[in-house]
Formats: structure tokens, sequence, C-alpha cells
């Protein structure tokens, strides 16, 4: 495998869903490609900080109408 | 500015860079969501059968991770808070169609999706395609490779790395942002991703790959070493 196939079948192989022959050939051409191992390990990590990422409070002016819009269709359906 | 509705810089550990972990294990990137606590199906049942506090319960549990998402994809507050409500009223409107088949949470995912994709389709009817991907492998070829020291997720503080991701993920055409967001941020697997999407399961998975590699490579400007923060 060359680096542009690493390249192709680098999300496959973060997801681990390469065969297990396709992955043992890239991880051969990991072991003598520096530049390909950078991508490797910085696209997993770039999916890991957005993965993990928590979404903040919810402003309370935008919580406040949400609530407000619920309160509604509650009633009207007579809740 | 829509940092504000981003993250809190939390990271799971990682090896450092320099360390063999491609080599060891793929470290498949998991899935499915991990964000519904177990008595989710409880304040389901218990909504179903007529108990508003329960779904006020469940509102609340996901409302400030459907906002991001309807951000995330619409990238306009207004549309977002406005997808975000339908989706609640919708999903409140429909519970009783919900099979318990997936959790509570994908469902609501899928619906608030896909109100966020209509009106991202409605503001920028030309930037979002159904269409297969035409371009070749040759774009997807790294430009810039700098080594990004160990641990970058560490070197900035909470806000900032919000902002960062929140500025990267903002400049990623929406064909791809919307991809990533709903497999990668929201962790719908890459058929339910096709589904909502209306798009094919091998477009899924080229838009996933461009968007991984061009958000690297967006990243890249922040992480790289020597970068002061």
């Amino acid at each position: 495998m060359n680096c542009k196939g690493v390249i192709r079948e680098i999300s496959d192989y973060i997801d681990g869903d390469l065969d297990l022959s396709v992955r043992q050939e890239l991880e051969r051409h990991l072991e003598h490609c520096e530049d390909c191992k950078m991508v490797v390990d910085q696209t997993r990590l770039t999916v890991d900080i957005f993965c993990d990422s928590k979404p903040i409070e919810l402003p309370s002016d935008v919580k406040s109408r949400l609530h407000d819009a619920l309160r509604r269709k509650l009633q009207e359906t007579g809740n | 500015m829509l940092c504000a509705t981003f993250m809190d810089g939390k990271a799971r550990m990682q090896p450092p860079l320099g360390l063999p972990m491609t080599l060891n294990a793929p470290n498949p990137h998991r899935l499915p969501s991990t964000v519904a606590r177990e008595d989710e199906h409880l304040l389901v049942a218990a909504a179903k059968g007529g108990d508003t506090r329960a779904f006020e319960e469940l509102v609340n549990r996901y409302e400030a991770k459907i906002f991001r998402l309807t951000m995330n994809i619409t990238r306009n507050r207004e549309d977002a808070e406005d997808a975000m409500q339908d989706a609640f009223l919708k999903s409140y409107a429909h519970l009783k169609d919900f099979q318990e088949d997936s959790r509570f949470y994908t469902w609501l995912v899928r619906i608030a999706a896909n109100e966020a994709l209509m009106r991202l389709r409605k503001r920028r009817p030309n930037q979002f395609s159904l269409d297969e991907p035409v371009e070749g492998d040759d774009d997807l070829m790294p430009r810039e490779l700098e080594d990004w020291g160990p641990s970058p997720e560490q070197r900035f503080a909470q806000t900032e790395m919000h902002e960062i991701l929140s500025e990267v993920i903002d400049k990623l055409e929406p064909d791809f942002r919307v991809v990533f967001v709903l497999r990668d941020v929201e962790e719908l697997s890459t058929e339910e991703t096709a589904k909502v999407v209306g798009i094919s399961v091998p477009a899924v998975k080229s838009r996933l790959l461009r968007a991984r590699l061009k958000l690297r490579q967006k990243l890249n400007r922040y992480f790289r070493k020597g970068v002061a923060n």
C-alpha cells in the first residue's frame, strides 16, 4: 500500500472497519512512513476531540422560549 | 458567534502523538452514542402515558445537545433555535409512534437533524447537495504536515478550544459538515446518517473521509507545535 492508499482508507481504519488483510497492509506502511503515521494520528485526534466535545448550557433566552413553546403545546393537547 | 454552543474541551486520554498508538490497535471510534442515561426508557414510558413532567425531564436532559446539533448543521442561530423547538414539539406530538427500537435520544437526533437540514437547504439551496461526490482521490492528500506536539487538547483553555472547534467547523462546507456532525459528534451509524441526510452509504463514507481530513488540515493551523496559545 502506498501513501495514497493509506489516506483513502484512513477513515475506515480509524473506525476499525477495515478487513484484517487491508489493515495489516496499512500498518506495514505506517511502520516506515512517518508522514502517514502523523496524518493517521492527527486525524484520529481530530475525531476524538470533536466526539468528546460537550455542549455548554443552553442560552437562557433560548431555553425560556423553548419551554414557553412546550407549555403552549402541552396546554393545547389538554395536559 | 457560534462558539457558545460547542464544547467544554474535555478530551479522552490519548497516547502522545509520538507513540506508536496506530500500530498497536485500531482503537475503533466508539459507537453508538453513550449519551442516554439508563432511566431514559422509564421517562419515555411515563411521557407516553401522559406524564408531562417526564417529557419535560427529557427536554431538560437533551436541549443543550439538540441545540448544538441544530447549530452545527445550520450555523445560524435563528434557524437552529426554530429547528430545536420544532424537533421537541414534533417528538412530543409523535411520541406514541416511537417504537423504542432505538434510543429516544437517537430518534430525537433524527427528527432534529431533519428539521435543521430542511432549514439549511432552504437558506443555502446551492450549498448542500444530495449528489455523489465527483472529486477524485487527488484532493485528499494532506498539504500541511507538522508535528502537533504532545496533547494539543491540553494546551488550550476550555473556552479557547471551544472557539477553535467552532471556527474550523464553521468553515467546513455544508455537505461535509452535516455528515461529520451526525456521524462523529452525534455518533449516528453510517447507515443512520445516510438515511437522515438522504444519500447513499458510500457517499456518507466519502464525505466523512473528506470532512475528517479537511478538519485535520484546518486544526493544523492551531495545533502545530510552536504555535503560541
